[in-house]
């Protein structure tokens, strides 16, 4: 364990952030011959597939507030959210040219044409379209998507040369659920403590999981822990909030920084799920593929972009967060144009409201520049829950 | 102009079996599912004598009549975003609006929702919202994207699994009635002849002058078999009835029909990807019939189902994987190189000027991707394209200014590549 200080380790880990050149990865990829990248898209995808062949899960989430976007509009209409066309710049200036496949899960419609415009512009490119069932039967769903998942590990042992077996997917399973366990602890950690671990820190810490290797997260992340338990840092006279709606396009970073400037501590979110998509452990004994889609069936969180097939089950996800992390009111913050959390909203709202639990609504594009009006929002946010709520 | 609408009798009986359709909907007499058009599993629907709810098709109508516009507003005024889909925010305003059919009667609440998840997100939330509302059964089939182009074997099995173990039980259940297979299998057969004649339909627009129009005037022709007819005595009847009409038509050498009429000539031959505005549908449809243009081929044409690509029709013999391939080949559940490549092959095949693209801003399943495919195509074909932006059923996203300037832009510029030999040359900007 190094000693590094909480300031450097999130200095690291915005270095990380603002390369969008990812030279980490590219690094990563060059050490060592005969290894591979593959980008994903939000929301899930099974990295331990993708670890198991070797090759490095980098998770693409858009060019962020900072990304010039020259080429990305012209494939794109103005009413089409912000992530495809920053992540197509991404590509055509050749950000992305050392990445070998992409992988495009089943988010959205507008995620899901993406798979397809790669197909038609990088045509020696690795394209997967991901789909995940809809349908959580084992004999049904389960079914299907292990087959999906099989097709997967083909199209990877094919890219990278290499025979996956069981006994790689079976290691990969568990270093990520050591990595899904520590980035539950910062979580926990984060809620117990939200002055020692602020949320512009955590989700810079979590972005670095997205372009490194995940034995090397987890160690970031015990190293940040430790770090942050060291430091004397006050405690603010803030409300709790789970903010939600973010999971696919990413609010700016002055946007977290902003709502806990004005008095809103962020104790749950749902920024890159893929990170705990799966509640718990998944099994490393038996069929590596059957565990993994066991988990997904049985053990993954709640989203917009999953059916939900028992109406009294729609939203519990978000009512249990809430519970757990004690928070005080709840932040719908969506990205502008984003089918899958504005078309969810309105249900999710009904499920806090018939509980009395306050909330606000948000919109965001990955480059919004003006805080003001959004400070000024969740300030008057956190001042109405500690003047009139029982918190 | 006279102004004055002529219909043909095809569009007359069309437009009564949707009535009949309604009337049946709202008389109390029967079980009722509201479904989607993509991938709807009509056939099976019948078997269980369940009538068939379409909420694109309520939305449309209201469109047509010029109430959509209050609904989606009702609806953003309940805490809908602006944002997102205008068909489902005027189904949850024509809801919050006392939900009166387009027969003037009030829909009864469904008995059952059969989310058919085939080629749209929005599906999905959709009926997650109307859920809400109705409190009623609810059966998802999720048919998974044709990504690669084609289908998995896979993927047929894993629909065939719902079919059996979710859907079919729901609706037996719902209806009280038992599933018989060979009851299917007739309907199927039916659905098959009638399908035969849509395509022998789609396909005489390749004649010079085209008898027909795909697009606007598709979408009558397209009526009866992408909402409650496939696989009925009715649909048969009707295709026949509609090949007769063209066939005269092709024997007095008429071009296609307006809205006023029969177009006097036939300037230029379009292709049009994507759904029509349906809040002016007249006023759009007359900007092409006024320039001389006729849509020879559309995507649109295509939205229920695939019949003119790779040959499916539905196979009584192999009931089930049937309407598994069928939702499988939904226009939108094929991925963006199929598209590019069906829209070029109509090009081509129908001798089409060039590649007309109207961008729906409610829609990204269909528009996600559109500025490439134009490219593409334009790639493929070496003819011009243009791209508009309009919306389903918002009127405040249709600028009939900015349209017909875009339209009179393009035809110029058709004008100019015929004069110039007919196809792009160099790096000479090929779209508007």
């Amino acid at each position: 364990m190094t000693h590094r200080s909480v300031h450097d380790i999130v200095a690291f880990c915005q270095g990380l952030f603002d390369d969008l050149d990812f030279t980490y990865a590219r690094e990563w990829k060059a050490a060592q011959p005969g290894r591979g990248v593959i980008g994903f898209m939000p929301i899930y995808v099974p990295r331990e597939i993708i670890h198991a062949a070797g090759m490095l899960p980098l998770g693409i989430l858009g060019g962020g507030a900072d990304l010039e976007v020259i080429h990305g509009d012209a494939y794109y209409q103005s009413y089409i959210c912000r992530i495809p066309r920053s992540t197509l710049e991404l590509a055509v200036t050749g950000r992305l040219d050392f990445v070998d496949g992409m992988m495009f899960p089943s988010t959205c419609d507008v995620i899901r044409n993406m798979s397809g415009i790669w197909k038609l512009l990088f045509k020696d490119k690795y394209v997967r379209y991901f789909d995940v069932p809809q349908n959580f039967k084992d004999e049904v769903g389960g079914v299907f998507y292990t087959f999906e998942l099989k097709e997967l590990k083909e199209g990877l042992e094919k890219l990278s040369g290499r025979e996956i077996t069981e006994d790689m997917l079976r290691h990969s399973i568990g270093v990520y659920n050591e990595n899904r366990a520590w980035v539950n602890k910062v979580y926990d950690y984060r809620s117990a403590a939200p002055w020692k671990a602020p949320s512009a820190e955590v989700y810079l810490l979590m972005r670095a999981g997205m372009v490194m290797p995940p034995e090397e997260h987890t160690a970031l992340m015990q190293e940040y822990i430790a770090a942050a338990e060291a430091e004397n840092r006050p405690m603010r006279d803030n409300c709790r909030v789970v903010l939600t709606g973010g999971f696919c396009e990413q609010p700016p970073l002055p946007l977290i920084k902003s709502l806990e400037i004005s008095g809103c501590y962020i104790v749950d979110d749902d920024f890159m799920l893929v990170n705990r998509w799966i509640q718990g452990d998944v099994e490393t004994s038996g069929d590596p593929l059957q565990s993994l889609s066991r988990a997904f069936l049985h053990h993954s969180g709640q989203t917009a972009a999953k059916y939900e097939p028992d109406m009294k089950e729609k939203g519990k996800y978000l009512l249990d967060i809430i519970r757990k992390r004690s928070a005080d009111g709840v932040i719908f913050s969506a990205p502008s144009f984003c089918d899958p959390a504005l078309l969810d909203q309105p249900m999710m709202i009904t499920r806090v409201e018939a509980q009395g639990i306050p909330y606000i609504t948000l919109q965001f594009a990955e480059n919004s520049g003006q805080m003001q009006p959004i400070r000024e929002q969740s300030g008057t946010f956190a001042d109405s829950i500690k003047l009139w709520s029982n918190a | 102009m006279s102004g004055e609408v002529t219909k043909s009798n095809s569009q007359l009986i069309q437009k009564e079996m949707i009535s009949r359709n309604y009337d049946r909907i709202t008389s109390g007499e029967c079980k009722v599912s509201s479904t989607f058009v993509p991938g709807n599993l009509n056939e099976l629907l019948m078997c269980f004598d369940i009538a068939n709810n379409l909420p694109e098709i309520n939305a449309i109508q209201n469109a047509m009549r010029k109430k959509s516009g209050d609904m989606i507003q009702e609806a953003e005024r309940s805490g809908h975003s602006e944002d997102v889909c205008t068909y489902v925010k005027a189904d949850i305003g024509m809801m919050a609006k006392g939900n009166i059919a387009p027969n003037g009667k009030p829909f009864r609440d469904p008995d059952l929702l059969l989310l058919s998840y085939s080629g749209c997100f929005t599906f999905m939330k959709w009926f997650e919202l109307l859920r809400e509302q109705y409190q009623c059964p609810t059966v998802m089939l999720h048919v998974p994207y044709a990504a690669d182009g084609q289908p998995t074997q896979n993927m047929r099995d894993y629909i065939v699994k719902q079919l059996k173990d979710e859907v079919i039980p729901m609706m037996e259940k719902v209806s009280g009635i038992k599933f018989d297979i060979d009851r299917l299998r007739e309907y199927l057969r039916k659905s098959a002849i009638a399908e035969n004649n849509l395509v022998w339909m789609l396909e005489q627009a390749k004649r010079k002058p085209s008898p027909i129009d795909c697009y606007f005037g598709g979408v009558y022709y397209m009526g009866p078999i992408f909402t409650a007819f496939r696989g009925t005595d009715e649909a048969i009847a009707y295709y026949d009835m509609l090949r007769l009409e063209i066939e005269d038509r092709i024997a007095k050498g008429l071009c296609a029909q307006g809205l006023e009429g029969d177009m006097p000539e036939e300037k230029y031959r379009l292709v049009v990807e994507g759904p029509p505005n349906w809040t002016s549908f007249r006023d759009f449809w007359n900007m092409f019939t006024e320039a001389g243009a006729v849509v020879v081929a559309s995507s649109y044409t295509k939205v229920g189902g695939v019949y003119d690509y790779d040959g499916f029709r539905h196979d009584p013999e192999h009931p089930l994987e049937s309407l598994a391939d069928y939702c499988l080949g939904v226009y939108t559940n094929r991925n963006l190189p199929t598209r590019v490549d069906m829209l070029a092959r109509n090009i081509k095949e129908y001798e089409a000027d060039g590649l007309l693209i109207n961008s729906i801003k409610s829609c990204n399943s269909f528009s996600a991707g559109q500025l490439v495919m134009l490219r593409e195509i334009e790639k493929l074909t070496g003819k011009p394209g243009a791209f508009i932006e309009t919306d389903l059923v918002d009127p405040r996203y249709f600028s009939a200014a900015n349209v017909k300037n875009r339209l009179e832009s393009y035809f110029q510029m058709i004008d100019q590549k015929r004069r110039a030999g007919g196809f792009i040359t160099g790096n000479a900007p090929a779209s508007v």
